[in-house]
């Protein structure tokens, strides 16, 4: 049977890899971040890596964005290898890294900019008015003569993502783009990088974050990564249902202390997480259970140890419970709580 | 640039003191001027990679799509236009303070040797910024370890030509582009000479902007592709 020729065939992914493996040797022993990792991403899509720290998203950003050599395998950004086409990657590209601060001090913010658009070959007066508009569009347009040195960790990654778009890329990197950032600065982030997909129509996104609300929120699908594998590659919505038939609840117990280690060797229990607040010395335990007969005796367990419950709520899937049920431990205590 | 002027006094009292001939004064000030590029060259220009790793912009250039060598080129000409001020206050200062006569009858030769030094020097210092991009520290502690010999082997105060001087300073000298630098300079600046005096100082540093600036490409794109490699390119307090 003669093979069809799809439309597909023609049409590369905006990212695309396959079976990506990167080893860092230096240390006592060989450290694998990536392993086997394969991904497409279609245009248009906005893309979550969620994963821990040193899931290994960075090191996939840097593979992709030409910074860094895999180890093993093939990567391709907009239809080019990553390694033997990186100057046609980066016409296509750009990357925005959270907790950065790209530029110079002693510019202003508008000098700055223009500085990164002379980098890209703009003329030099269409970079001016693409300047202006996105100052404008990401409401810091008052500090245009300030200093970059003066601005507020939320107006520097505002000026950080403006410099990230100057260049209309293609394909937008974003590793932990919200990281430290105020409730309200990263949900106008985050608002602005979704209204960008939209309006660029083909404009691809691939965001890296430990925040699970951030790619719940902002991502079309998202993987999964731990230890430098995919573990799981769906839309938060699927991702999420394919957790219905299980139960989870969450506890809020009243000590900074509590050890919820023995619900590892239950029976029934999926995985746990658990984040502690030192300020209200409470302790919130997440579980995910097979059936709620389970969770009783998880419920006698916390009672054998003297502490008081001071909440029990049955939860709705989120990410971080794919999370769970994938690997069967949370984000380490804090991480997958601190939403922005 | 009160501190290269002291410089500049000691030497001019002590070229005095033992009564060397009146030049010398004139040696001494093209070498103090000509001294602060060379202390741009291996501590701004070299290390300028390095610092652009340290504060998050090397990534950005690293991503965008430029010559890494136009980078580099824009930065030689920002830290040549910021130390000539600096270097010109010397040179004027030093005139005045100490009635240095100048004795120039070829501008034209004057100003080539000029820019070929300043052009070898910013090749030279181009081929370092892709040894302090990776090797960052260690670079840093050769660097300082070379201050001093070069400027001693260079000649910045005294002529290497100089009988005096050992042969075998003579021929490291030869090494440097500052010492043909420094010599062509003196030779139209201060001993009146023209360019068929100069004409070995012209070829030679024209020789070493051919062969440092083709290096000085090899060298960052084999340290690019050695930093990707070892996942060292944007890791930072190394």
């Amino acid at each position: 049977m003669p093979h069809v020729v799809s439309a597909r065939d023609f049409v590369p992914y905006a990212v695309e890899t396959q079976s990506v493996t990167r080893v860092f040797k230096g240390g006592d022993r060989p450290v694998k971040a990536l392993d086997q990792v394969s991904v497409s991403i279609e245009e248009g899509e906005i893309f979550g890596l969620l994963g821990p720290n040193g899931a290994g998203k960075t090191t996939l950003i840097k593979i992709l964005t030409t910074l860094l050599l895999p180890t093993g395998g093939d990567a391709y950004v907009g239809g080019f290898n990553v390694v033997k086409e990186a100057h046609k990657v980066r016409q296509v590209i750009s990357l925005v890294s959270g907790g950065e601060t790209p530029g110079y001090g002693i510019l202003s913010t508008s000098e700055n900019l223009w500085f990164f658009s002379q980098l890209y070959g703009l003329p030099s007066s269409a970079a001016k008015a693409e300047i202006k508009r996105l100052m404008a569009d990401l409401e810091f347009d008052e500090y245009e003569k300030t200093r970059m040195s003066k601005l507020s960790t939320g107006y520097k990654q505002r000026l950080n993502l403006a410099r990230g778009l100057l260049n209309n890329p293609k394909i937008l990197f974003l590793d932990e783009p919200t990281l430290g950032l105020d409730v309200l600065t990263g949900k106008k982030l985050r608002g602005y990088i979704v209204d960008w997909a939209k309006r660029e129509k083909k404009g691809t996104a691939l965001l890296t974050t430990h925040y699970m609300a951030e790619a719940d929120e902002m991502c079309d699908r998202v993987a999964i990564i731990d230890r430098g594998r995919i573990l799981a590659c769906d839309s938060p919505l699927k991702l999420k249902q394919k957790l219905q038939e299980n139960v989870i609840i969450k506890v809020e117990v009243s000590s900074v202390q509590a050890d919820f280690s023995f619900a590892q060797e239950m029976k029934g229990v999926i995985g746990y997480s658990q984040t502690r607040s030192i300020q209200t010395d409470t302790t919130s335990f997440k579980v995910m259970v097979t059936e709620e007969k389970v969770f009783s005796d998880v419920l006698s367990k916390l009672e054998k140890q003297d502490l008081k419950i001071l909440a029990v709520n049955k939860a709705e899937p989120t990410l971080e419970d794919v999370y769970i049920s994938l690997v069967g431990r949370g984000f380490e205590a804090g991480e997958g709580a601190n939403h922005a | 640039m009160v501190i290269p002027v002291i410089t500049l006094s000691a030497y001019i009292f002590l070229y005095k003191m033992v009564k060397a001939p009146p030049e010398y004064a004139g040696f001494v000030i093209i070498g103090g001027t000509m001294m602060a590029f060379w202390m741009n060259v291996l501590w701004n220009m070299s290390a300028q990679f390095y610092w652009e790793k340290e504060v998050g912009n090397l990534e950005v250039y690293l991503v965008a799509p430029i010559s890494r060598m136009a980078i580099l080129l824009g930065m030689a000409i920002g830290g040549f236009v910021n130390t000539a001020l600096r270097a010109l206050a010397i040179f004027v200062v030093g005139i005045l303070i100490f009635q240095v006569p100048m004795a120039i009858y070829e501008p034209l030769t004057a100003l080539l040797i000029f820019f070929l030094t300043i052009g070898a020097l910013y090749a030279l210092g181009m081929m370092f910024a892709s040894l302090f991009m990776l090797y960052g520290r260690e670079a840093w502690h050769t660097a300082n370890l070379l201050q001093e010999p070069i400027q001693f082997i260079s000649g910045t105060y005294f002529p290497t030509t100089s009988q005096v001087v050992p042969h075998m300073v003579q021929l490291l000298s030869s090494l440097i582009p500052l010492t043909f630098g420094l010599d062509g300079i003196r030779k139209v600046a201060i001993l009146g000479q023209g360019v068929g005096d100069v004409w070995l100082n012209i070829v030679a540093l024209a020789a070493f902007i051919v062969i440092l600036l083709p290096i000085a490409r090899a060298a960052l794109g084999f340290m690019e592709n050695l930093g990707k490699k070892e996942g060292r390119l944007t890791l930072r307090w190394q």
